[in-house]
């Protein structure tokens, strides 16, 4: 009994819910839904689709959850999700040689940096300058797609080039490269987290800045170190996307991404307020924000609802999370319990 | 009846009991105020003042006792009730509206109006008015953030008598005032109390005190020490009851065995020289030496706090200088200052101290890991060994470094900070009020803790409300006043007697 | 030519603080600022008199460069093309100098849009449709006021579903655009009333600057007004001094999302079709216009209209990159982000210096 209640509480559990009964719906609605088909050694199906889709999602909401733990967020990572794809298109198709493996690479790499470059900024913006996090990154999310424009000339930049392509739509291990690159990164970002000590001092800094501070935390580091990864991580994700449909499109590549991310982040269980997060979660939460655009297709409603069901999510998580719910609750599970203090604090953001 | 020398009371609070989970804040207090009398309400940190304020304002609910507000019985659900029960409250903290003009900082809420819309010449001349029978000249269509804290203080007061107040409560309205600011303030409280207004006043100036008010009330850990007319009661009496240890008892703590076995002393571990703060602390001279207490006596405002800050790198020194070990540094922040082996135990526990959705083992080894950096992170075997030791040697209830700090009690929370800093090894830890809040046992096995720090050859700053324990741990005791360090005395050739009478700047023993 | 065009339009009563009335009322006022002189510019108003300057600065550039640039017909455009994020840039402030921001003005915008063009599509007559859809933006409002102060959900989150919901109906309601026919609003939307001297107004741009007229009354003259500055000033203390919080904070998004239906509404109509699509990423112009007007983003200080200027300085860098010709139009947005970039900074400079 004790056991259930205590599943019931971990974080996770209500995120994970939501995924099985979306894939059950699915299932039952297209019986061969979850079935993966396997094709000259190539993993195919709904649920690959899924996680091919979800890849780039997942890369912005990895930076997003770091960013969201210091207390901060980024809103300017669709815009340099832009930018980063025309720089590695643009590159690419004007070089001599758009096959040569070398030239993509040498593109991608500067992608990336540029990415990193801007993730910095923002980073500056917000630890130095000491702007809040949303007016910060406001600006580059205004001037970002301008920015992108710039480089692709105002054209959607096609681009032919096999390396390139390969990166979008390939395949490494039976599964498609971008799904095993954003796997990579995870494990990445998991180990550089909880393996070193980046990410206790990640949620310190975003529980407790003051209490951070006196205990000698290089708090101005740290989130400067999140803002940068987000923005790279932005970046890879741009050049996924781009390579997906081989063109650079400065106005719609990443449109909404960052409301996706942070809906993700928030569904995972990692709070706006900082503090604890989860990669997981967030893992989670990009899977059933995926999940959820393709049942929208799988029940035959139009696409073109998704925005109303994500709508409905945000509203239910946030309203789940609100304090006023959460007391109810909390004061109808131990009705005996003693009350917890009123919070003194009140944050103003 | 109505024309009795002797007027009946505004307020008279009788049985007062305040109850929070698992703590009495106030137990059996009584308060009556008299209209045109200016009553102070003495006490140290955690005294009870602010919840016996909250409970007449209707802030906090009472588990016991009653209010009777001219007579009538009342029970206030919120401070707008009580406001309109002629109470108004002007806090230390101007609650006012620094972007909007001063006309509307007193009228807003209140203004005239034609129709839906504000009277703005009407009600900028009934604001004049207000600000008049304060004797106060300033333009009311002028910025509030234009003016000083003061006037803006002297705003509020306006403000609350728009409502036409019988009790203005002022909670330590002159705590960032400079003299003739504070003489301003006076004039008006005067003003007031010739009007019939009943003034509680709340401040830790002793001066200020024994200047304005007319009857004053000491609590000390939520009871009612009792009731006095100021004229009546010497200062030194008022500080022993405000600390709580009568002279007597003081006398007996002297005369018991204390650690005054003199320290070897060689070159001081820290010596800070002319180090001062603008309107934070006067520049003061402290030298701590290795294996000594060095304890801070003063009452709160008194400087104290503010003094282990700029020993710490919690904040900036404007000027003077700090020597470690002879070599001079500058602690420019905490993490430089935790660099030189020095650490800083704020008295805030909460907001300044405890990570609370961390765990107690991640607690602990914060401020280790973050001298060494995120990227060489304590092996997980190393970090468990260090937590058990200190959960094992400080009593950290429960003993469970996975337990959240939050769900910790207060002592234990304590103890866990205590844990963090001993973890980084320091040569001088400073702590501010580590024994407030907690219960007697954790409040000795901290006290024994400190002891047994300074043998073992630590330089310690202890600073605490409860002058028996200062005079109880400390080698050298620091006496701080009015933002000054006053004096600095050995405490095996001072009696308590006299350290009493430093805190409370009467008598300057030679 | 060029001078006696600088002069007509004068920004000189643009920034008559708090509008109407309002300059002898509160403050030093305009007048006083100008006899105390520079050196003691009230620090409330250096945000806005930052806005004057680039405004003053994009005339001077665009006067000096091209002809025709500081003619009535092209300030009379920069007027009409801009009505609607005028109208939505009001609701803005409101919400801003509560030190809320609203993201969902966009959706809510096309939301409007499409709903009084299908409506009209379907024979509904005028007085009933423009009623419906500008209180489609309110409705949605009051459910952003009560998400955010009953449930204390982050502003930011809160209009981003409400962001989502209104994007989500909007597709509801048809994915592609479908043009305004009816006839009444068609042949009003398309009078021009030529003012002389090349100058001319569109019924929208009255309808906008009535609604400026409007904003400015209600808060500068209401305690509803005021007790919007007082909840930026510092919600705590509002709260204190016994204002009505709960219902200012809440009726601050009605508003907005009514501005947003208005708005929305206006440009359906003056683009003759409710497009699903429109206004993607209009919640940026309208956050830019009301920073670049002088509002400060953590509430409490800032002029309607100061966000009216912003509008018409997004307006003019529009217009002087057409001028130009050889830049392309995606300098808008760079330009667009260093302004914002400068007032930001300029902001934080101040409130370091207030501590």
């Amino acid at each position: 009994m004790s056991n259930v209640v205590g599943l019931t509480r971990h974080r996770l559990f209500w995120p994970l819910v939501a995924l099985v009964g979306l894939l059950l719906a699915n299932t039952l609605r297209a019986p061969s839904f979850l079935a993966v088909t396997v094709r000259d050694g190539q993993l195919y199906g709904a649920g690959i689709d899924i996680l091919r889709n979800g890849a780039p999602l997942l890369l912005v909401a990895l930076g997003m959850t770091l960013v969201i733990a210091t207390r901060g967020i980024d809103l300017s990572v669709g815009a340099v999700v832009a930018i980063s794809g025309a720089v590695a298109t643009s590159f690419i198709a004007s070089s001599p040689d758009p096959s040569s493996p070398v030239t993509v690479l040498v593109g991608v790499s500067i992608a990336v940096a540029l990415s990193f470059v801007l993730g910095t900024w923002n980073g500056f913006l917000v630890s130095v300058v000491g702007i809040q996090p949303i007016i910060a990154t406001l600006v580059l999310m205004t001037a970002g797609r301008g920015v992108a424009m710039l480089i692709t000339g105002g054209q959607i930049t096609t681009l032919n080039s096999e390396p390139y392509r390969y990166i979008g739509a390939g395949y490494l291990l039976g599964l498609p490269v971008s799904v095993v690159f954003a796997i990579l990164v995870f494990a990445v970002v998991a180990v550089l987290t909880r393996r070193t000590a980046l990410g206790m001092l990640i949620e310190a800094v975003g529980i407790n800045p003051a209490a951070s501070r006196l205990a000698g935390l290089r708090s101005r580091g740290i989130i400067w170190l999140v803002y940068a990864l987000a923005g790279t991580f932005a970046g890879l994700a741009g050049l996924m996307i781009s390579a997906n449909t081989m063109a650079a499109d400065a106005n719609n590549a990443g449109l909404f991404i960052e409301l996706d991310a942070i809906l993700a982040v928030v569904i995972g269980g990692t709070s706006l307020a900082g503090g604890k997060f989860s990669l997981s979660g967030t893992l989670v939460g990009v899977l059933v924000i995926q999940t959820l655009t393709i049942t929208v297709t799988v029940l035959g409603v139009p696409p073109s609802v998704t925005p109303l069901f994500k709508a409905v999510v945000v509203i239910a998580v946030v309203l789940m999370q609100a304090p006023l719910v959460q007391s109810r609750l909390c004061s109808r599970r131990r009705s005996t319990a003693t009350p917890t203090a009123p919070a003194a604090s009140e944050v103003k953001v | 009846m109505t024309t009795t020398s002797d007027r009946a009371p505004v307020v008279r609070m009788s049985g007062i009991s305040v109850e929070f989970p698992g703590v009495k804040a106030l137990e059996d207090v009584d308060l009556t105020l008299h209209p045109g009398e200016v009553h102070a309400l003495m006490g140290e940190n955690g005294a009870g003042k602010s919840t016996l304020i909250k409970a007449l304002t209707g802030v906090n609910r009472l588990s016991a006792g009653t209010i009777l507000v001219g007579g009538q019985e009342q029970t206030f659900a919120s401070p707008a009730q009580a406001q309109a029960a002629g109470i108004s409250t002007v806090y230390q903290e101007v609650n006012l509206c620094e972007n909007l003009s001063v006309a509307e900082n007193i009228m807003l809420g209140h203004e005239d109006r034609r129709g839906p819309f504000v009277d703005w010449r009407a009600t900028r001349a009934r604001s004049r008015e207000h600000l008049a029978a304060l004797n106060l000249d300033i333009d009311p269509a002028s910025s509030l953030s234009g003016h000083s804290l003061a006037v803006q203080q002297l705003v509020a007061i306006a403000r609350a008598m728009v409502v036409d107040a019988r009790l203005l409560i002022l909670d330590e309205p002159t705590s960032s005032l400079d003299t003739d600011e504070v003489q301003q303030l006076f004039a008006v409280m005067r003003t007031l109390r010739e009007r019939g207004v009943a003034i509680l006043f709340v401040s830790h100036f002793l001066e200020q005190v024994y200047a304005i008010s007319d009857r004053m009330t000491i609590l000390r850990n939520g009871r009612r020490v009792g009731e006095y007319r100021t004229a009546e009661l010497p200062r030194l009496e008022l500080v022993s009851k405000m600390i709580g240890t009568s002279l007597e008892d003081l006398e007996q703590l002297q005369a018991a065995p204390k650690r005054a076995e003199t320290v070897e002393r060689g070159a001081p571990y820290l010596r800070a020289t002319g180090l001062g703060r603008k309107g934070s602390v006067e520049p003061f001279d402290l030298d701590v030496h290795p294996g000594e207490i060095v304890g801070l006596a003063g009452l709160l405002g008194s400087g104290r706090t503010e003094l282990a800050r700029l020993l710490t790198g919690a904040d900036r020194p404007d000027t003077g200088t700090v020597e470690v070990e002879g070599r001079p540094v500058r602690l420019r922040n905490p993490r430089v200052a935790l660099g030189e082996d020095i650490a800083f135990s704020s008295e805030s526990r909460k907001t300044e101290g405890i990570v609370g959705d961390l765990t107690v083992r991640e607690n602990i080894v914060l401020a280790m890991q973050a001298e060494r950096g995120w990227a060489r992170r304590i092996p997980r075997k190393v970090a468990d060994e260090v937590v058990a030791r200190y959960i094992e040697a400080l009593g950290i209830r429960p003993a469970n470094p996975e337990a959240q700090v939050k769900n910790l009690s207060g002592g234990n929370q304590q103890k866990v900070l205590l844990a963090r800093w001993l973890a980084t090894e320091p040569r001088l830890l400073v702590l501010d009020e580590p024994t407030r809040g907690i219960d007697v046992g954790a409040k000795a096995e901290i006290q024994r803790l400190v002891a047994n720090l300074a043998t073992e050859g630590m330089s310690v700053v202890f600073i605490s409300a409860e002058l028996d324990e200062v005079v109880r741990l400390s080698h050298r005791i620091a006496v701080m006043r009015d933002r000054r360090k006053v004096a600095e005395v050995a405490n095996d050739d001072v009696t308590a007697d006299d350290v009493v009478q430093l805190i409370a700047g009467t008598e300057v023993p030679a | 030519m060029v001078t006696e065009h600088t002069t007509a339009t004068p920004p000189g009563q643009m920034s008559g603080p708090p509008g109407p009335g309002g300059a002898q009322r509160r403050g030093p006022g305009l007048p006083a600022l100008l006899q105390s002189g520079p050196p003691r510019l009230d620090r409330r108003y250096i945000p806005l008199a930052g806005t004057l300057v680039v405004f003053g600065a994009m005339l001077l550039l665009g006067g000096l460069r091209y002809d025709n640039f500081l003619s009535g017909a092209v300030m009379s455009n920069l007027f009409i093309n801009n009505a609607f994020l005028i109208v939505i840039a009001v609701g803005m402030t409101f919400v801003i100098l509560t030190g809320g921001i609203d993201l969902s003005v966009g959706a809510v915008a096309a939301l409007s849009g499409i709903l009084s063009a299908y409506l009209f599509q379907a024979g509904w007559p005028a007085l009933v449709v423009i009623p419906l859809s500008i209180l489609v933006g309110s409705l949605i409002g009051l459910v952003v006021g009560v998400m955010i102060h009953y449930f204390e959900v982050q502003p930011f989150i809160a209009t981003l579903a409400a962001m989502f919901l209104a994007r989500g109906l909007c597709y509801v309601i048809s994915l592609s655009a479908i043009p305004i026919t009816n006839e009444t609003i068609v042949s009003i939307s398309g009078n021009r009333f030529a003012l002389g001297g090349g100058w001319s107004v569109t019924p929208s741009v009255i309808i906008a600057l009535a609604v400026v007229a409007v904003a400015v009354v209600v808060l500068h003259l209401t305690r509803f007004g005021r007790t919007v500055y007082a909840i930026g000033g510092g919600e705590s203390s509002a709260l204190l001094m016994g204002l009505a919080v709960a219902r200012t904070k809440v009726a601050v998004y009605v508003i907005s999302g009514t501005c947003s239906g208005i708005g929305g509404f206006l440009f359906a109509v003056s683009s003759r079709s409710g497009y699903s699509l429109m206004g993607v990423g209009l919640e940026l112009d309208a956050i830019a216009a009301v920073v670049i007007g002088g509002t400060l983003l953590v509430g409490g200080s800032g002029y309607v209209l100061g966000s009216v200027l912003g509008v018409l300085e997004l307006g003019l860098i529009q217009t002087i990159i057409t001028f130009e010709g050889t830049l392309s139009s995606w300098w808008t947005r760079i330009v667009i982000g260093a302004l914002l970039l400068a007032f930001v900074v300029l902001q934080r400079a101040l409130s370091l210096g207030r501590r």
